[in-house]
């Protein structure tokens, strides 16, 4: 059964907000200003490798962590920091991993988004795209057999990584195994420089939903209140024991792919299109229209973000890198396994 | 003129386009005003309508569009990404590609390009070298340019051969290797190089590990050292008749691959010239590669994982005193 709850952006008169819409704006406002930290630290050379941002899904992002409960197994990928903060990771995580200190949980070994901490169900990606939806739905059936009860599994894919086989195979094993999984896609018009004529030529990709066995919801991603009431929804489907959940929600991307790209790519009518609207902008047009909260906790509000992110900042730029000395190079965890190579 | 090894690549997939209407080439990115993650195609979708085309992120449907196009006529170039997102077309190139001219007598003429090796900061999944993946299982020719006119004649040759080419095209050597002018002819796939003669020790290596090599050569040099470097330029075929002349005259073998240590063309090379050239071998061979781990992030560990200057010298220096 196929249901589809299309959202248009209210211009005009704004309806009551979602209840946490506050609480995800308060996300949202201290990803974006982590991430434009990040990304003058990079501008600075301060940064090795890539540095990738979310610019625009802030609202679809922190909507799946939202949701999410301490059991619950989250798959973030790569524009999902504020999903990732709402769930719970620390900032100093992200900011070890971007500026390579060694405490970080990946040690330097691995870097910018590709990381997690796998024991507090914060699935650590691999960059290969899809990959990560059937480690969720395995994750989800091991909760199953140990009996544990009320969990949820959330996995991101953008529109793009949804093109792949290992995400096709992840959808149908997801829906055979029937776990309760909710998959939210978001369609930022963008894998890197494609558009989306050239990664797919269905109607519409929530219309997938159906063929493979999972209830199927379309989403304007600017929209914070829809985010909530949407991605939360699906959550809660899944929580209920009702079949897997997609969710696809429109966007357009406001960065680069990586800020290594100036996007020059992308196209002056698509920027017009009402899903390029900046999702930030408009949760704080609606907090301003229906006086929400006075500009003073705003401003309050700002310099928390901008403090903690500061702190988080300066903790790792302090900290020790790795060194190829000291470390341990071993792959494996059964030591007396080690091959003796080298 | 200057000319780099990424600009060499771009050429020689021009001139092919140019002068071959079976080539296309098909991959992420590579249309468009973008021409690609390095623009390895930049301008080439413009100048060839229709025929530098982007595709979904599927490289096992990439390579599978390709390899049916091949056996209707076509000489399709697949670029990869990075090589490490190759992994996900194993099954079409080596399952489908590798075995069809030996089950059905009919060649497949693909090229494969994969961006490869490590540079700075790209983690495990942006870094890997995948070379003797590809050259252990039949069907498949492994090329590893070291130099921009390899680079250059190398892709060109590997279009022109009946059967499925994987290109390994090394990423750090993109913009760090220029030469005055492309040749207009190539050393054919299947020699090595001697790439600095010498009689001491004979160090094999290909790809960007032949310039490491060429440093250290320089640098024992100053100790009173000839060292000879060979670039193998092909990993498959491998050329051991030029490795075992070398080694006819040094009686000494080290061999440097930029890939994992277990198994893999280093290993290759010294069972080759264990078992046919015993007698020439003044001392045991060596080989250098990368740390057993997967490639990491930061840069004091990774270059601390790849074999460098300072450890092939070390290993070198051992050699030479035994
Ligand atoms: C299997 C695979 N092939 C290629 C890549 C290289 N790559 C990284 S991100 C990206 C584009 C992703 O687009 P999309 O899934 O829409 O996510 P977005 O970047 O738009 O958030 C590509 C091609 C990859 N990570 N994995
Ligand atoms: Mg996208």
């Amino acid at each position: 059964m196929l249901q589809t709850a299309q959202r248009q952006s209210k211009t005009k008169k704004p309806s009551p907000p979602h209840e946490r819409f506050l609480e995800a704006y308060r996300w949202m406002l201290l990803t974006r200003t982590l991430e434009e930290k990040l990304v003058s630290l990079y501008r600075g050379g301060l940064i090795t490798g890539g540095v990738y941002i979310g610019k625009g899904q802030e609202a679809v992002s922190a909507a799946c962590g939202l949701f999410l409960q301490k059991g619950d197994i989250f798959a973030p990928l790569i524009r999902d920091q504020a999903g990732r903060s709402a769930f719970g990771e620390p900032l100093l995580d992200v900011t070890r991993t971007y500026l390579g200190s060694r405490q970080g949980p990946m040690r330097g070994r691995d870097g910018n988004i590709h990381r997690g901490r796998p024991q507090q169900n914060q699935l650590a990606m691999v960059s290969h795209l899809g990959a990560m939806i059937s480690v969720t739905v395995g994750a989800l059936m091991a909760k199953r057999f140990k009996g544990e009860k009320d969990f949820i599994g959330l996995a991101c894919i953008g529109e793009g990584g949804m093109q792949t086989g290992a995400f096709h195979e992840g959808m149908n094993i997801a829906a055979v195994e029937q776990v309760p999984l909710v998959i939210v896609a978001t369609n930022n018009h963008y894998a890197y420089s494609t558009q989306n004529d050239r990664e797919f030529a269905c109607h519409d990709l929530v219309d997938r939903a159906i063929g493979y066995g999972f209830e199927g919801y379309s989403l304007d991603g600017t929209d914070l209140s829809a985010c909530l009431e949407i991605i939360g929804g699906a959550v809660k489907r899944a929580r209920a024991g009702r079949p897997p959940q997609l969710v696809v929600a429109s966007v357009l991307r406001l960065s680069g792919h990586g800020e290594h790209d100036d996007a020059s790519y992308v196209t002056e009518e698509i920027k017009r299109e009402p899903f390029a609207r900046d999702c930030l902008k408009v949760a704080e047009q609606t907090i301003a229209d229906l006086n929400l909260v006075d500009a003073k906790t705003l401003t309050e509000w700002r310099k928390e973000a901008v403090a903690k992110v500061d702190e988080a900042i300066a903790t790792a730029q302090k900290e020790a890198p790795p060194e190829g000395d000291k470390e341990d190079w071993c792959a494996i965890s059964v030591r007396d396994l080690v091959d003796s190579l080298q | 003129m200057s000319i780099t090894y990424l600009e060499a690549i771009r050429e020689a997939q021009a001139k092919l386009l140019r002068d071959d209407e079976r080539v296309f080439i098909y991959g992420q990115d590579v249309g468009g005003t973008f021409g690609g993650a390095f623009k390895a195609t930049k301008g080439l979708a413009k100048e060839f309508p229709g025929r530098v085309l982007n595709t979904p992120i599927s490289e096992d449907a990439m390579v599978g569009a390709a390899i049916g196009a091949a056996i209707e006529g076509m000489r399709p170039i697949v670029e990869m990404q990075f090589a490490d997102f190759s992994s996900i077309a194993l099954n079409q190139i080596l399952n489908n590609a590798g075995t069809h001219y030996w089950r059905t007598n009919v060649p497949v003429p693909i090229t494969v390009r994969l961006p490869s090796g490590g540079t700075k900061g790209s983690g495990p999944f942006h870094s890997q070298s995948m070379e003797s993946i590809y050259a252990h299982y039949p069907g498949l020719i492994v090329m590893t340019p070291a130099t921009v006119e390899d680079a250059y004649t190398m892709l060109i040759e590997a279009v022109a051969i009946d059967d499925p080419v994987v290109y390994c095209e090394h990423k750090y050597l993109y913009y760090h290797l220029k030469a005055d002018k492309l040749p207009t002819q190539g050393v054919p796939t299947g020699t090595a190089r001697i790439a600095r003669e010498g009689r001491d020790l004979t160090i094999v290596s290909y790809s960007a590990m032949v310039h490491e090599a060429l440093a250290v050569a320089e640098q024992l040099a100053g100790e009173g050292f000839e060292i000879e470097v060979i670039d193998l330029r092909s990993v498959k075929p491998l050329d051991t008749n030029t490795v075992l002349a070398s080694v006819a005259r040094t009686g000494r073998l080290l061999c440097v691959g930029e890939s994992f240590p277990w198994g893999g063309v280093t290993a290759e090379v010294i069972a080759r010239a264990a078992a046919e050239g015993f007698h020439l071998l003044d001392a045991a061979p060596q080989r250098l590669n990368a740390k057993d781990t997967p490639i990491p992030y930061h840069p004091n560990l990774w270059s601390a994982h790849r074999p460098n200057a300072k450890e092939i010298a070390r290993k070198a220096r051992a050699l030479l005193r035994e």
